[in-house]
């Protein structure tokens, strides 16, 4: 029964062919363990006082890096098509230049005006 | 049944799973979703003209904790979906349930933080602090809801034996969410937690 279901799995990923292989355990260990470790870098920099005019790009670049790793490797982007990136990627860059476009609109701009 | 109609699929023309390119697609519209709020609150932030303020209110220590919490929930799904994709129905149980625990201890923390936050005063229509914060964090908040209940589903039909090596597709469509909502959470913790504006 088992080995039939198996069987039925091998066939599902013969039919569609751009869909790979899934990384495995120990790759997601070390990416919770690089993970948890960012967080902990993005707290300790909170409490830094020294690097308060810094805190922005260090901040925004650690937390890139844990979304970039989860969607890679839990959401499997960097074996899966390149069309599921794309579906995902292009919503999610209209959605940064809205937000960046109304901060621009609301925050700076009334500041020269 | 369901399962064998499932692998009986025939090819598509762009050689995916139409309900993995369908998902991938709903989780792009949620980005422009959560992207409006994350703009709304970032618009409002230090345009407060009475308290409670951010920097009065939110608790680090305890929201960094609810943020690991979360993150591992993410580990512990891809191992589900791992344990389910190799046909280990116990690893598949036991996974399962871990991710839906994670993700209930998460809400026990956001129902302190705010319920806590409600004591000292801050409500949803106290101040744009309150309207933009609480909007934001309650659906995000929501979602990890209906992300706790697609995961019991899940953990009901593998219990059940409906849920084997031929059906991980809907564990990894459902991990698909779950990691989406974690990586939105990611966001928030940088944005409004860490980044707070002092007004």
């Amino acid at each position: 029964m088992e080995e039939t279901q198996m069987a039925d799995a091998v066939d599902r990923n013969t039919e569609h062919p751009e869909e790979h292989d899934h990384p495995g355990t120990m790759t997601y260990l070390i990416v919770a363990a690089v993970l948890t470790i960012l967080t902990a870098l993005e707290v300790a920099i909170f409490y830094i006082p020294a690097l308060s005019n810094v805190i922005v790009p260090l901040l925004l670049t650690l937390t890139t890096g844990k979304f970039v790793l989860v969607v890679m490797f839990y959401m499997h982007l960097k074996m899966d098509s390149q069309i599921f990136t794309g579906v995902f990627v292009a919503p999610m860059l209209l959605a940064m230049f809205l937000v960046v476009a109304l901060i621009v609109l609301f925050n700076v701009l009334p500041a020269y005006s | 049944m369901a399962a064998d109609a499932h692998a009986a699929h025939p090819p598509t023309a762009t050689g995916l799973d139409t309900w993995k390119l369908g998902f991938w697609t709903f989780l792009g519209s949620e980005t422009l979703f959560f992207g409006s709020f994350i703009a709304t609150y970032m618009i409002y932030a230090g345009r407060n003209v009475e308290g409670p303020l951010p920097h009065e209110v939110l608790d680090i220590p305890l929201t960094t904790i609810s943020t690991f919490v979360l993150l591992m929930s993410s580990l512990a799904m891809v191992l589900a979906l791992n344990a389910v994709q190799r046909g280990s129905r116990k690893g598949s149980l036991i996974w399962l349930m871990v991710t839906a625990l994670m993700g209930l201890l998460f809400l026990g923390f956001q129902a302190y933080e705010f319920t806590h936050f409600y004591h000292v005063g801050l409500t949803l229509s106290t101040n744009l602090f309150g309207s933009s914060f609480f909007i934001l964090t309650g659906f995000h908040g929501a979602h990890v809801s209906i992300g706790v209940i697609w995961l019991l589903i899940l953990w009901f039909q593998t219990h059940a034996g409906r849920i084997g090596p031929s059906d991980a597709l809907k564990v990894e469509i459902a991990g698909l969410y779950w990691h989406f909502v974690d990586i939105v959470w990611i966001v928030i913790f940088t944005l409004i937690y860490l980044l707070q504006e002092p007004g």
